[in-house]
């Protein structure tokens, strides 16, 4: 109390602070969202180390330390980033997007193949995949092109550019093909042009137009004989529908992964799990991870896990409407409606109300690109939060 | 410095409108993951918490093995070895039929066998029984076992299946009696006694494995397994199990010298199809049994083709597979008389003290009938006449009894021409010709003439019509030895657990007893042991220099258009005989020739173990 009454008779706005919290922009750092991103990850981590202790033979730690690496190095960029002022970012918007497009193009020549899709490049330590970084950089990029040119050109003109820059990257990530992150793209895109005043009724036409590109894609094209999806993803995305209907086929994930979860009831059937030990659940600890959860813990761990998200959304909206400047308000809006997206679809996958797309659940789902990038964004939004903490009190006002 | 060009966007409302928009979104979506969780665990948790528990074991039958079969000095017979089967589970199979194909083809190659040859088993037993998982290959090797372990990815639905297979020390030894094991067929499977049986089981086939089934199959166990999402069992993962029940083992009354001696004898004939039997008089149980020409069991523990198997059955005359103890039947020749005899002497037609004149024939409503090789023998008693084996005598005889059915009744009520009731199956018949059965066969247009007083006379010497086997006339020669009792002949003596405790013995009641006086049994009985074993005899030469007296009677059937079938029945030891040993021989000539020597040697092996038993209990009377 003493000390926080001295600091604020505090006049002079240059003053020198010599402690160490301060200098690191920990002072200033959102504990409540770097609380809900650790705890995630650290969950992840000790789930993993339950469940994927037989993966792989010889090397019960091989997921858990990796993915104990990965949060390490996630928790060390975010650090980094926040002390930067994410409003460099703005600047270097198309250096930014010309990388994105770039990184992820170049997959198409140097990826590295798994399940029939190149997403990743095969590095020494682990495989970097390009798209899963660029969900921030999209963000970061797309938010400075819209602050930019906010009064260049009609209200029509410029959502329209809004949305080229924005689909020009989704469409590659499409093609590579990897659906579910070609659709964080989209639903980025459109919350950096919700929060940059887009108006409603261009969202309306959006919207009708997302209706009719699902029923042209689903319906008309295989009808026609010009699929645009590949079987497997049009089985995916439409057999959630009825799983039942397809208990062997694409069904039998979702089916298995419902079973899971149910199974673990209230408190959960621990070691005793069976449907996430036994390989009933696939990709367990990557995707299905939060089948995992569902029947390790049980209802318990999988509302806490869900509560960890909802604390991390709610500081990530607390922090757009913090942000000093527009900048920051887009670039948070972007970052937390596309976690929202992904948290949303991927649980939604577990449980079996939304279709199979292969989006990971951030920070809980095994993978150094995934939990890396998501670490980075969070470090945004810190950054985000200390500048606007900062120019509260005077400094760095622009 | 001027304001930042968004700077509109985030001041007033507007912005404040969109954060709570998405606010309240964001809190519906969060709402829907939470009732949809809540839904599935707390309220319908206890449902998909079974649906996991099903999911992830799976039942395996286990395998009983059958009993052991043994002989009455507790030698194996028939035992088991484990071997590995390789059975494919169709309904793991890739469902894309090109991708089937191709784990099938490689399956098959690695077995040797053709996808068109695979896909056509597959097919056949999907027919019997769909479903259950088809056995591709038996006795597969362990590399065959590693690999597909190591490679159980690329063939799901296969494994590996540890099965009994019946194994036979001695190979061909009682072959016929012991019979085989097979997998039962769809129409047994209907069957009351195979109640409880799945397609693809194993059930005994002919002889005693068939007889006593029941009893040596025991009962499958079954073992609950957890598995994984491929079906393939996870380490630790056995969760309730029923052990299977081993098949009791069936101690058999065969007697291992007495069997091994019958085969000897039978096998130093080996252009001539035969038969032997050696019975308990008094009990009924076999103690030796054996059918020549025999067959290896093992090879129908094997694959067999239907070429393989054609070729048993291609020779009705060779036969491998019949057991002519049982399952063929002859006229008997001489070895008839015994049963004349009775029939005359109980049925008053002569006493023993009849006098016959026997001038080497007699001639019947203009038909001549003459003793073998023309011999006269003069004025003859019925001991004498059994001695010599004069056919002019019986022929009398027969022609006395032809207004009746003395004979037919006679030979009737010792067994000859009924099932004897003994424990193999298959068992034939026979025929006891009489008027009535000619007469009716002809007025239905069968045979070209009505009864005779001819066939009365050939019947009275076991020729003509007659057919019976080598077991009938063991019985019919086992009542008169032990006073009128028609045993039930029987080969199983008594079930044991795997730990030898003995659950039950075989002992079945005689079939009838027949009143037979003690005179008529004493006459005839001496006339057989003259026969055998005093000079003029007609198997003196074979039984002379036997030092355990005997009563025996030698056969030579005329069997048209085949050579003469040789017959030998001896009971031993006389006057009170234990066993009794019939013997014949398929165009064998003169049954003192051929069907005596093998006799002999079947009683040198029963008496030499008699005269060597340890323990004194069983020493020759």
């Amino acid at each position: 109390m003493y000390q926080a009454r001295t600091r604020q008779t505090r006049a002079e706005p240059f003053a020198v602070h010599t402690g160490i919290a301060e200098r690191l922009g920990l002072a200033h750092m959102d504990w409540q969202l770097t609380i809900a991103a650790i705890g995630l990850v650290a969950f992840s981590v000790f789930t993993l180390g339950q469940a994927t202790a037989e993966d792989v033979p010889g090397s019960p730690g091989y997921f858990v330390d990796r993915q104990m690496i990965y949060g390490v190095l996630g928790v060390l960029g975010m650090l980094a980033l926040s002390r930067i002022d994410y409003s460099r970012f703005r600047e270097l918007r198309v250096g930014i997007y010309t990388f994105l497009c770039v990184s992820i193009s170049l997959i198409f020549v140097f990826g590295f193949a798994a399940k029939g899709s190149r997403r990743a490049f095969d590095l020494p330590f682990f495989s970097f995949q390009p798209s899963e970084l660029g969900k921030l950089l999209l963000i970061l990029a797309l938010a400075g092109f819209v602050i930019d040119g906010a009064r260049r050109g009609s209200e029509v003109q410029r959502t329209l550019r809004y949305l080229c820059l924005g689909l020009a990257p989704a469409a590659f990530v499409f093609l590579q093909p990897d659906l579910g992150t070609a659709l964080v793209y989209v639903a980025a895109t459109l919350a950096v042009m919700y929060f940059g005043g887009v108006p409603w009724t261009h969202f309306a036409v959006i919207g009708g137009g997302i209706v009719v590109l699902i029923a042209v894609v689903l319906v008309a094209a295989p009808a026609v004989g010009t699929p645009i999806l590949k079987g497997y993803q049009e089985e995916r995305l439409t057999s959630f529908t009825n799983p039942d209907a397809h208990s062997d086929g694409a069904g039998y994930q979702q089916n298995q992964s419902i079973v899971a979860i149910g199974s673990g009831q209230t408190t959960g059937r621990g070691d005793r799990a069976t449907q996430t030990r036994l390989d009933f659940v696939p990709e367990r600890h990557t995707d299905f991870i939060f089948a995992v959860i569902g029947e390790r813990y049980g209802f318990m761990g999988a509302v806490l896990v869900l509560s960890l998200y909802a604390l991390l959304f709610w500081r990530a909206l607390k922090i757009v409407t913090l942000s000093k400047n527009s900048y920051g308000t887009l670039v948070a809006g972007g970052i937390a409606v596309s976690l929202l997206f992904q948290v949303f679809v991927n649980v939604g996958m577990n449980l079996g109300i939304m279709p199979i797309t292969g989006i990971p659940l951030p920070l809980m789902s095994y993978g150094g690109s995934s939990v890396i990038a998501t670490f980075l964004a969070v470090g945004v939004l810190q950054s985000i939060n200390i500048q606007a903490r900062l120019s509260q009190k005077g400094r760095f006002a622009w | 410095m001027s304001p930042p060009p968004g700077d509109r966007i985030r001041s007033g409302n507007r912005l404040a409108l969109r954060i709570a928009v998405l606010g309240g979104f964001a809190v519906a979506l969060f709402a829907i993951l939470f009732f949809r969780l809540w839904n599935l665990q707390v309220i319908d948790g206890d449902s998909y918490l079974a649906e996991a528990q099903n999911n992830r074991t799976r039942e395996y039958r286990v395998l009983a093995p059958r009993g052991d079969i043994l002989d009455r000095d507790g030698n194996v017979l028939v035992d088991n070895r484990t071997s590995l089967a390789l059975v494919v589970d169709t309904s793991k199979l890739p469902e894309d039929e090109a991708e089937a194909n191709a784990e099938l083809k490689e399956l098959g190659g690695l077995v040797g066998i053709s996808l068109h040859k695979v896909k056509r088993t597959i097919r056949e037993e999907e027919e019997v029984a769909a479903g259950a998982p088809v056995t591709l290959r038996r006795d597969v090797g362990y590399d065959l076992v590693y690999y597909l372990e190591e490679n159980q990815r690329r063939f799901p639905g296969v494994q590996v299946q540890r099965i009994f297979v019946r194994d036979y020390p001695d190979a061909s030894r009682a072959a016929h009696l012991l019979g085989t094991v097979g997998e039962v067929s769809e129409e047994e499977l209907e069957e009351n006694r195979y109640t409880g049986l799945q397609a693809g089981d194993e059930v005994g086939q002919g002889g005693v494995e068939e007889t006593y089934d029941r009893f040596l199959r025991g009962e499958p166990g079954t073992t609950r397994v957890q598995v994984n999402a491929f079906g393939q069992p996870t380490p630790g993962g056995q969760l309730v199990s029923k052990p299977p029940a081993p098949g009791d083992n069936l101690q058999l009354s065969i007697d291992p010298k007495v069997q091994e001696a019958g085969e000897g004898a039978l096998g130093s004939y080996p252009s001539n199809p035969s038969a032997f039997v050696t019975m308990d008089v008094n009990s009924g149980e076999i103690l030796g049994m054996g059918s020549y020409p025999t067959y290896d069991p093992t090879v129908f523990t094997k694959p067999m083709t239907q070429a393989q198997y054609d070729e048993y059955r291609a020779d009705p005359e060779w036969a491998p597979l019949t057991n002519r103890v049982t399952e063929s039947h002859y006229p008997t020749g001489s070895t008839f008389k015994m049963l004349t005899a009775l029939a005359a002497l109980e049925g008053g037609v002569v006493t023993p003290s009849t006098t016959i004149v026997d001038n080497g024939s007699i001639e019947v409503a203009g038909q001549r009938f003459q003793n073998a090789g023309n011999q006269a023998y003069g004025s003859l008693s019925m001991v004498r006449a059994m001695q010599v084996s004069s056919d002019v005598y019986f022929y009398e005889l027969g022609r006395e009894m032809n207004q009746t059915d003395l004979l037919q009744n006679w030979a009737e009520r010792l067994g000859i021409s009924h099932p004897t009731g003994i424990d193999l199956p298959g068992e034939a018949e026979g025929l006891v010709p009489s008027k009535e059965w000619r007469d009716q066969l002809f007025a239905e247009g069968g045979t070209e003439r009505p009864w005779a007083v001819g066939d009365n006379i050939q019947l009275a010497t076991g020729q003509g019509d007659l057919q019976t086997d080598p077991l009938q006339m063991a019985v019919a020669y086992a009542a008169l030895a032990n006073g009128g009792r028609l045993v039930t002949p029987h080969v199983g003596m008594e079930l044991e657990d795997a730990f030898g405790r003995v659950l039950k013995e075989f002992d079945p009641p005689a079939q009838r007893e027949v009143k037979i006086d003690q005179a008529t049994r004493d006459v005839i009985m001496q006339g057989l042991h003259d026969s055998a074993q005093t000079p003029e005899g007609t198997s003196y030469p074979v039984f002379g220099g036997f030092p355990i007296p005997v009563a025996g009677k030698t056969g030579t059937a005329q069997r048209t258009p085949h050579d003469d079938q040789a017959w030998y029945v001896v009971l031993a030891p006389y006057p009170n005989p234990r066993i009794v040993t019939v013997v014949t021989i398929e165009e064998g000539g003169f049954g003192a020739e051929t069907a005596a020597p093998a006799a002999l040697m079947i009683l040198e092996a029963y008496f030499h173990k008699q005269a060597t038993a340890v323990g004194g209990e069983t020493v020759a009377e």
